[in-house]
């Protein structure tokens, strides 16, 4: 069993260990970079999204922070911001699950360790999750579950592609089973959304491990990832013990997927909506005349809907429900 | 089935029936050495045991379950291939990454007359077999082989049967230059879009990931002593108590038994196992497990595909505790 120990271990102890040591006077006057040492004045720091301007070192950001980078202003439609997590299984450790979460609730001001929502990105109507690694490394319980999947269906109602910016060291221990599977039920949530032809991006940011890599981090049509972020099933720790060589340099890196063929692109932080922009684009249709035009009247149904004051365009004439291709109603207009 | 004449395997809280049972044959083989009449003794001495034995195995901590299910003597599921089945064949091969992966096993069989795709975690028999098949943790070969092999199944239209009974998924190098996260991903997902009833049953250790891997089913059925867990209590206690000796705490906070996952609703039905455990008798487990999956398969295959894939869907949707806070 020792492998999976220390893969376990491993996970956990790497969110618990690199918590602290980034961003530790983030808001103060002046930021050191933990990758180059270099003091920047954090206002500057913050108009390059946290990216050091001396070594590029992609610096932790909060989730409020992503969404502010990613959704035009105005455009931000939080859901279910009141889902808080419990403590099903009366888990006690050195210290009870239930103290844990109030006092990371208190110190963070988050409820769980993710934030979802509808908004735009450049223009585009998405849904978009971004996981926090301040709420306990990130880990993934049944809010994150609950949070993520309510988000994916609603886009799949609303014909909306998905974003997911994970963080994340794992499942959450202190909820059992109940963690695992949700792992399992945002995977079907995805299934139903990518059965419906819509689009699905998430972003793996420093670190993606675990149970998020055994699941939705792994899913998308398109992979991005930051730079030189931390993205691995196991715990580096516990790879180790299984070999007597020594591990490349790079190992479990954005590079290393990359090379290996689980990434589809290393985006900066500062080129992330501009890139998303220009993906979500590539997968609308093409379309000479103005889409409306032919929209109008196949499908019948409505074409834009309300949402808490923000317009949504459907996409109606993306896909059509059944999944034949749009050229048909492009034959019949 | 492993061989249940040879030098019995014993674990801490089997000790006193094994002493209780040495017992009982000494007394036996002095009557017949001294021809004096002891039945009297001896009957005692027997439901002395029975009790015994039901008492400690009625009353395991999640701890000793885990051993039981740990167990090196516990039927894997090539033994209840051969125990539970009239025709089997094994399918190799994942057709991408080069090699067949030994951990996680699949093939064609006929239960009862019906052709189903059974596929399963296996652990080895011993020390070499052990090497061989990784300890039962499968690669991301292992994984697209089991997809590979579920959606013949799917285009077949045959039932899936999935035995569970692993420490987890390799964490090896290999398995990550390989893409585990990305293998185990896809087979959670895709397990959602397939049309046959998927019946899935731990029959010793579900761990973590590598367990889900092949643990996407309509129905989740777990045998008595077995486990399925979110981490292993080893390795959950060094982490949040900083203290691997708390393991015997951490599995009991974990729920990792059979009864507390049917009461937190993610296990459909357990079955029982012989007093003793699995590997006390294994032809009577296989038999129990047979049944069990006749039964559940008689349900399923009534189902219209649209049905199973709507049931599932809302089986896992369901999973989850939370609460919504005012405002
Ligand atoms: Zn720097």
């Amino acid at each position: 069993m020792s492998l999976f120990d220390w893969f376990a271990n491993r996970r956990k102890s790497n969110s618990q260990v690199t918590e602290p040591q980034e961003r530790e006077i983030a808001d103060g006057l002046w930021t050191k970079c933990p990758s180059c040492g270099v003091l920047t004045y954090t206002k500057d720091l913050q108009s390059n999204q946290m990216v050091c301007l001396d070594c590029g070192h992609h610096l932790r950001i909060y989730a409020d922070e992503r969404v502010q980078q990613l959704i035009d202003p105005g455009s931000w439609l939080p859901l279910d911001e009141n889902l808080a997590p419990t403590d099903p299984l009366g888990f006690r450790d050195r210290k009870a699950y239930h103290d844990r979460i109030r006092e990371t609730q208190d110190k963070t001001g988050l409820i769980d360790a993710v934030q979802t929502g509808l908004g735009k990105l450049d223009g585009l109507p998405i849904g978009l999750g971004v996981m926090d690694f301040r709420f306990m490394g990130g880990s993934m319980g049944s809010v994150v579950g609950e949070k993520l999947t309510r988000m994916i269906e609603r886009s799949t109602r609303e014909r909306l592609p998905v974003v997911i910016v994970c963080a994340s060291g794992g499942a959450r221990m202190q909820e059992g089973m109940l963690s695992l599977m949700q792992m399992a039920k945002i995977s079907a949530a995805l299934e139903r959304h990518r059965a419906t032809h819509l689009l699905y991006m998430p972003v793996l940011t420093h670190p993606t491990t675990g149970g998020v890599t055994a699941s939705f981090a792994m899913l998308g049509d398109v992979i991005l990832a930051e730079p030189k972020a931390t993205i691995g099933f196991a715990g580096r720790r516990v790879v180790e013990q299984t070999l007597r060589e020594k591990l490349p340099d790079d190992f479990q890196t954005s590079e290393y997927l990359l090379n290996h063929g689980f990434v589809d692109a290393i985006v900066p932080r500062t080129q992330l909506k501009k890139t998303l922009a220009q993906l979500i684009r590539l997968h609308q249709p093409y379309a000479p005349t103005p889409l409306t035009t032919h929209a109008h009247g196949v499908y019948g149904g409505s074409t834009t809907s309300s949402v808490n004051g923000f317009t949504h365009v459907l996409e109606q004439t993306e896909h059509l429900p059944d999944g034949l291709p749009l050229r048909l109603s492009a034959e019949e207009s | 089935m492993p061989n249940s004449d040879r030098k019995p395997l014993l674990l801490d809280f089997e000790k006193p029936l094994a002493e209780l049972d040495a017992r009982i044959s000494q007394i036996r083989e002095l009557a017949e050495e001294n021809d004096v009449d002891v039945t009297d003794q001896i009957c005692q001495l027997e439901s002395r045991a029975t009790q015994l034995r039901q008492e400690i195995f009625g009353s395991l901590t999640p701890a000793q379950r885990l051993q039981v299910a740990r167990h090196p003597r516990r039927p894997s599921t090539l033994d209840y291939v051969q125990a539970i089945t009239d025709d089997w064949i094994e399918l190799h091969g994942d057709r991408s990454t080069g090699n067949d992966d030994l951990a996680l096993v699949g093939g064609l069989a006929r239960l009862e007359g019906r052709p189903v795709m059974i596929l399963g975690h296996q652990k080895g028999r011993d020390t070499k077999d052990n090497i061989r098949r990784n300890f039962g943790m499968a690669s991301p070969g292992g994984y697209r082989k089991a997809m590979r092999l579920m959606e013949h199944a799917n285009r077949f239209g045959m039932p899936i049967v999935t035995f569970i009974d692993t420490c987890g998924a390799n964490p090896g190098a290999e398995a990550e230059r390989l893409g585990q996260g990305e293998a185990i991903a896809y087979n959670l997902r895709e397990m959602f879009r397939l049309e046959v009833p998927i019946l899935c049953t731990v029959i010793g250790e579900g761990g973590s990931g590598g367990a889900l891997g092949i643990g996407v089913g309509d129905r989740l059925l777990m045998f008595e002593h077995s486990v399925y867990m979110v981490a292993s209590p080893e390795a959950c206690a060094a982490i949040l108590w900083r203290d691997a000796g708390k393991a015997p705490q951490a599995a009991e906070a974990l729920k990792i038994t059979a009864t507390d996952l049917l009461q937190l609703g993610l296990v459909d039905q357990i079955l029982p196992e012989p007093v003793g455990g699995a590997h006390s008798n294994p032809l009577q487990t296989a038999a129990t497990l047979k049944q069990a999956l006749l039964d559940n398969l008689a349900v399923l295959t009534q189902m219209t595909r649209q049905q199973l894939k709507e049931e599932r869907y809302q089986k896992f949707r369901k999973m989850g505790v939370y609460t919504q806070l005012a405002g």
